[in-house]
């Protein structure tokens, strides 16, 4: 029998060790899969490599790991948290700026097989040139630019290569899921979700309501267990989060 | 038509259009049955000035096609917000994708206009909105959206706060995406660009022309309509 539901998240989690590249779902705290997130703290991991879209604007989820400064490198569109470019600037994190779309592509494609593609996004800017700075020298000054992208000239239009992303996990959050691994999501949670979803070689799904094998009816599932390993309760499962991306104020 | 450019100089006060009427002229171009994906900052103003006889579906990048208005204090759904994480609320007939489809709708050209905000827009329409260099960078779905959508209208102030002009020669932040504006919407006057050149099509009502050029830096053709701006209801009828 399939089952891969565990309720530990703990003991799921351990499994990634320090180092590891994770892609996560998630567009602001909406859909972001913080159970997962939080146990990476609570297991003191570091040097994390984070494929994400946002950071957030306070201390929790993603940003906390930045905070925490458990962050190696971060992958992400819009990383918004001025203690992540603080630390930036300060030469203690990385940070590949990548176009949203163009992270989303990235993502569906490595989980679809596809190494790479031709993109009309970003072509010719600074975040393709090999001009934008991916570390600073804890001294100041610029350690390492993120390199050149090949460009290409595609029926008259300038398009730009990029290369799919397969991440060493996956971390998603749902709404429904069941003991096969089969996801449904809810509303604009869903966002990043499948792609960090397909796009993890091991990817650990945290779920707001486990439901029963055949509930989910086919035409249903937004995301089939074939790309998902282990299904673990989310925090405060059904509970509401905060919603904004900003300070309390 | 005449080939116009700014002079030096300290220009006098001149008083157009605020953020949410530059907002309304720009609704007013807006035709029924548009797919429009708007930014933060101005074009966030738009929706309260959509003509109630046109249905116009709004898109948010994060996955969302057919916002409607913001839900009442308290009763946001967090599993429901806009590009911006605003608590939204959706249309009728609204449909929600994950991020790869709703790129492809922007990348593939499904959409029909794009409004964003602008740093600089130079005379050949290329846009510069992401990045002050020494600031934080963060870049989102801009470069997405100018490289997908057909019309792609900026909205801003026509100087910066410095009184510097933002049409220019040549954009000096970096870029978005080059040649990728088709209009842009400013307090003082209406321009499009096409095929490369920029045209001055409107100016504010009681803003002299002569006032858009001491605050243009680039080149433009002034292509004035006789009567001014036009009625809404003929707005987008065989107009470039």
């Amino acid at each position: 029998m399939i089952d891969k539901f565990r309720t530990e998240v703990l003991s799921v989690v351990d499994r990634v060790p320090s180092g590891s590249s994770i892609a996560v779902g998630g567009f602001g705290s909406s859909g972001r899969p913080d159970a997962l997130l939080d146990a990476l703290c609570d297991l003191d991991r570091r040097d994390l490599h984070l494929i994400v879209n946002n950071v957030g604007d306070d201390a929790s989820g993603v940003g906390r790991l930045a905070v925490e400064g458990r962050l190696r490198r971060l992958t992400a569109s819009f990383p918004i948290l001025q203690e992540f470019y603080d630390s930036y600037f300060a030469g203690k994190v990385e940070l590949e700026l990548i176009p949203q779309g163009t992270l989303a592509e990235r993502l569906r494609a490595g989980g679809a097989g596809i190494p790479a593609f031709f993109t009309p996004s970003g072509a010719g800017t600074m975040l393709s040139d090999g001009t934008f700075t991916l570390r600073y020298s804890p001294e100041g000054g610029v350690a390492e630019h993120v390199p050149a992208k090949e460009h290409r000239i595609i029926g008259g239009r300038e398009y730009v290569l990029e290369e799919g992303i397969v991440a060493d996990f996956g971390f998603v959050k749902a709404h429904q899921g069941d003991r096969k691994g089969n996801l449904r999501f809810r509303l604009s949670a869903r966002n990043f979700n499948p792609m960090a979803g397909m796009a993890g070689r091991h990817t650990i799904a945290e779920i707001e309501h486990l439901v029963e094998v055949d509930e989910l009816h086919p035409d249903d599932v937004h995301l089939p267990g074939v790309f998902v390993d282990d299904v673990v309760p989310a925090a405060g499962a059904g509970a509401q989060r905060p919603l904004m991306e900003r300070s309390p104020s | 038509m005449t080939d116009r450019r700014s002079t030096a100089g300290g220009p006098a006060p001149v008083t157009g259009r605020n953020r949410a009427g530059i907002a309304q002229r720009l609704a007013q171009d807006l035709q029924d049955g548009y797919v429009v994906n708007l930014g933060v900052g101005i074009p966030l103003a738009v929706p309260q000035f959509l003509p109630a006889d046109k249905e116009i579906v709004l898109h948010a990048e994060n996955g969302v096609l057919g916002l409607g208005p913001a839900p009442a204090a308290g009763e946001g759904d967090p599993d429901l917000t806009d590009a911006g994480k605003q608590p939204i609320t959706l249309t009728s007939g609204a449909a929600i994708t994950d991020s790869a489809m709703s790129f492809a709708i922007i990348r593939g050209g499904h959409l029909d206009v794009t409004v964003l905000g602008a740093l600089q827009v130079s005379a050949r329409g290329d846009l510069a909105n992401w990045y002050v260099p020494g600031r934080n960078p963060a870049v989102g779905g801009a470069m997405d959206l100018v490289a997908g959508t057909p019309q792609v209208w900026v909205t801003m102030e026509h100087v910066d706060r410095t009184g510097r002009p933002k049409i220019v020669p040549e954009c000096t932040f970096p870029l978005t995406g080059r040649a990728c504006v088709t209009r842009i919407y400013t307090d003082l006057a209406v321009f499009h660009v096409v095929d490369g050149q920029l045209f001055l099509k409107e100016c504010a009502p009681g803003v002299p022309p002569g006032a858009v050029r001491e605050r243009t830096a680039a080149t433009y053709v002034e292509d004035l309509a006789a009567d001014g701006p036009p009625a809404a209801e003929q707005v987008g009828v065989g107009r470039p």
